[in-house]
């Protein structure tokens, strides 16, 4: 077959809604696609690990704390699937991390902004983890199969952090006039910044129109950010706090709620690097990789030198 | 001009005839991959759940168990090497099994029988 | 006889501390498989405080809770042993202390699961699977480091040399173990011989004649512990009677 006739073939599968599996032939492009979007959100992961494992040892409640750090473990697991799906493309678990030590490779930016207070553990659950979901479910049925199946087993771990920042904001909001005010300053930080991590607008995302056709994608930013918004409205009344966002309104016309223009001088200057916590985050995540080496090491060796004791006692 | 080699994670088929560009040839001391099958409960087969990093067997399986069971998820764990599994190219699927495709009469719902005869 | 209030702080107080300890390598693992590891242990060693908290708090009565225990108790109150409070150091000393502590537990709990006080008993028995897993664990990175590369056996060695001098408390009676009918004394010779095993196969002494540091059970701990506690019960001290 000449390389048409697989790129014909390799739509048709993808247009007849059947998976491609590691071995398939496909198009250099959609598996550099997939590699950095699968990776990017294996950073993402990790990375996020740490504005929310900054509060384990503050949690305030023994519950609390231990909610919180299977929470986090729990988005170890979840970069762990990622980057085995990622491997089926053929890079290496270590070649995708030196692309994000290395500042090749991007993590959410979401994660660049700081955890201040508790009720900043809450509404991340509630508003980021709650835009992931929507970006997630989608992602259940992407075209490449380990990917798909890898978000699946996420999305059904990943309600669970959802549920629960909103059942921690929810005790907020009935307690004290001090955690009262403390919860509503966390969503006035976090709600923009949510609204961010769907990326660019339609008409500015250069990634959306082939990610579409090959399925890798199969909303566009757009789509999930208005999805998403129309569910907060909702959800915040539940809170009895506000949106920090005096152009939030319903829209009889288009049966969705309109809301105020983003920032994107600010999201472009996090993308850039000058969020407010870019440098530490990356910093952190190079300490652990480069403290850990003899670690890893150490374990390799041993295996090596253990089978080579059972190879002599075999002999 | 690209050299069409890549290094594959699941399997030992040659690079030339399955698609793709080449892999990154980058370091590699990353500890071997293994795939995990976990057994949900007794009574049912062990399934391919996902993969993981481990320097030996014994350390696969009780990774296994702290990435893939922590919600109950296993009653029994499988790890094997990715690099031991051998599996059959997509190219060959037309050989392997389409083949079986006109061979409807080994499906019980092919054969009419009377409708006094049930469950058979 | 049943076991009293102070002694079952202090198994809780144990399991709390390094449990603390525990997770502050969330998120900062040598290895995402191992960072997954040491925080299931970590998640089970907070479990295993709560049981014993719970517990106490019964006993203790007047409404008490859980966090009140843990969140509302200062420095000289709290009964843990100085080993489980000293800060987590690299991989070597903290799997080295997983292992040296959890052996003691095991060691303990094989015990407690027969003791008169049921609910002592009872949650001796459901926690003593998670520390049988946590000394295979444990165990299995000491004799990895200890067999690995000459860095991973030097700093075995290194963790090896300033730990020592914190394992002989778990060994010396005080009045509210001898008060709930247990004799630590006992655990010693069984617990030197279980480790010896395991330090056989990563090809390392024990130390002799170490002196042995005390106080934690007496609530003289090292100046660790204040700073553990000031960063872990901020927030029930500075909005005091709230709900979380």
């Amino acid at each position: 077959m000449s390389v048409h006739d697989l790129e014909k073939h390799f739509q048709d599968t993808i247009d007849a809604e059947i998976k491609i599996e590691p071995l398939d032939w496909m198009p250099d492009a959609y598996r550099k696609t997939n590699i950095r979007q699968i990776s990017q959100h294996a950073h993402s992961e990790i990375v996020g690990m740490l504005p929310e494992g900054n509060w384990i040892s503050r949690a305030p409640s023994l519950k609390r704390k231990a909610i919180l750090l299977a929470k986090v473990q729990d988005e170890a697991g979840h970069g762990l699937y990622l980057y085995s799906a990622c491997e089926t493309l053929g890079t290496s678990r270590e070649e995708t991390i030196n692309d994000l030590h290395s500042g090749r490779a991007k993590y959410s930016s979401i994660f660049n902004y700081p955890t201040l207070t508790w009720a900043d553990i809450g509404t991340v659950g509630w508003l980021v983890d709650g835009a992931a979901i929507m970006n997630q479910v989608m992602l259940t049925r992407t075209s490449y199969g380990p990917y798909a199946r890898a978000m699946v087993r996420i999305c059904k771990e990943e309600s669970f952090h959802q549920r629960q920042g909103f059942e921690s904001l929810l005790v907020l909001s009935k307690g004290s006039e001090a955690q009262r005010t403390m919860c509503q300053d966390a969503i006035n930080r976090w709600w923009w910044p949510a609204l961010m991590m769907f990326g660019p607008r339609d008409s500015e995302s250069t990634n959306s129109d082939q990610s579409m056709k090959w399925k890798i994608k199969r909303k566009t930013n757009d789509e999930l950010r208005q999805q998403f918004v129309d569910m907060c409205v909702e959800q915040v009344k539940l809170l009895g706090m506000t949106l920090p966002d005096p152009n939030l309104k319903w829209n009889e016309e288009t049966k969705h709620y309109d809301f105020g223009e983003i920032d994107w001088n600010e999201f472009w200057q996090v993308v850039k690097g000058n969020g407010p916590c870019n440098l530490e985050r990356l910093q952190a995540r190079k300490k652990a990789w480069e403290e850990g080496a003899w670690v890893r090491e150490a374990a390799a060796a041993h295996a090596a030198k253990k089978q080579k004791r059972a190879d002599a006692n075999a002999a | 001009m690209k050299s069409y080699i890549r290094r594959f994670f699941y399997g030992d088929i040659p690079g030339q005839e399955t698609g793709g560009a080449p892999a990154p040839q980058g370091p590699k001391n990353d500890w071997p991959l293994w795939e995990v099958f976990i057994r949900s409960k007794q009574g049912l087969d062990h399934k391919h759940v996902g993969s993981l990093h481990a320097t030996d067997a014994q350390m696969a399986i009780e990774n296994a168990r702290d990435v893939y069971t922590r919600r109950q998820e296993g009653v029994s764990i499988w790890v094997v090497k990715s690099q031991d599994i051998h599996a059959s190219r997509p190219e060959e699927s037309g050989e392997l099994y389409d083949p079986a495709a006109d061979k409807i009469y080994r499906h019980p719902t092919f054969y009419d029988l009377p409708d006094e005869i049930n469950h058979m | 006889m049943k076991a009293t209030l102070d002694y079952i702080l202090h198994l809780a107080d144990n399991a709390l501390i390094l449990g603390q300890r525990n997770a502050e390598w969330c998120g900062h693992g040598p290895v995402l498989e191992q960072d997954i590891a040491i925080s299931n242990i970590s998640l089970d060693l907070i479990g295993q405080a709560r049981s014993f908290y719970q517990y106490a708090a019964e006993l203790k009565g007047n409404g008490t809770t859980e966090d009140d225990l843990a969140y509302l108790r200062d420095e000289r109150q709290f009964r843990n042993i100085l080993l489980v409070e000293q800060p987590k150091g690299d991989w070597a000393f903290t799997t080295l202390r997983q292992f040296l502590f959890s052996s003691y537990q095991q060691l303990l709990f094989q015990k407690l699961t027969t003791h008169d006080d049921e609910r002592l008993a009872a949650i001796s028995e459901k926690t003593l699977k998670e520390v049988n897993y946590h000394v295979r664990w444990s165990s299995e990175w000491v004799i990895r480091l200890g067999d690995g590369t000459e860095e991973s056996r030097s700093r075995i060695l290194s963790a090896l040399a300033s730990i020592w001098t914190y394992t002989g408390e778990m060994f010396m009676p005080e009045s509210f173990e001898t008060a709930s009918g247990i004799v630590v004394t006992d655990l010693e010779t069984a617990w030197k011989e279980k480790i010896k095993t395991s330090f056989a196969e990563a090809n390392i002494d024990a130390p002799e004649n170490t002196f042995m540091r005390s106080g934690g059970k007496k609530g003289i701990h090292s100046e660790h512990l204040g700073f553990i506690l000031a960063e872990m019960q901020y927030l029930q001290r500075s909005y005091p009677g709230c709900e979380w």
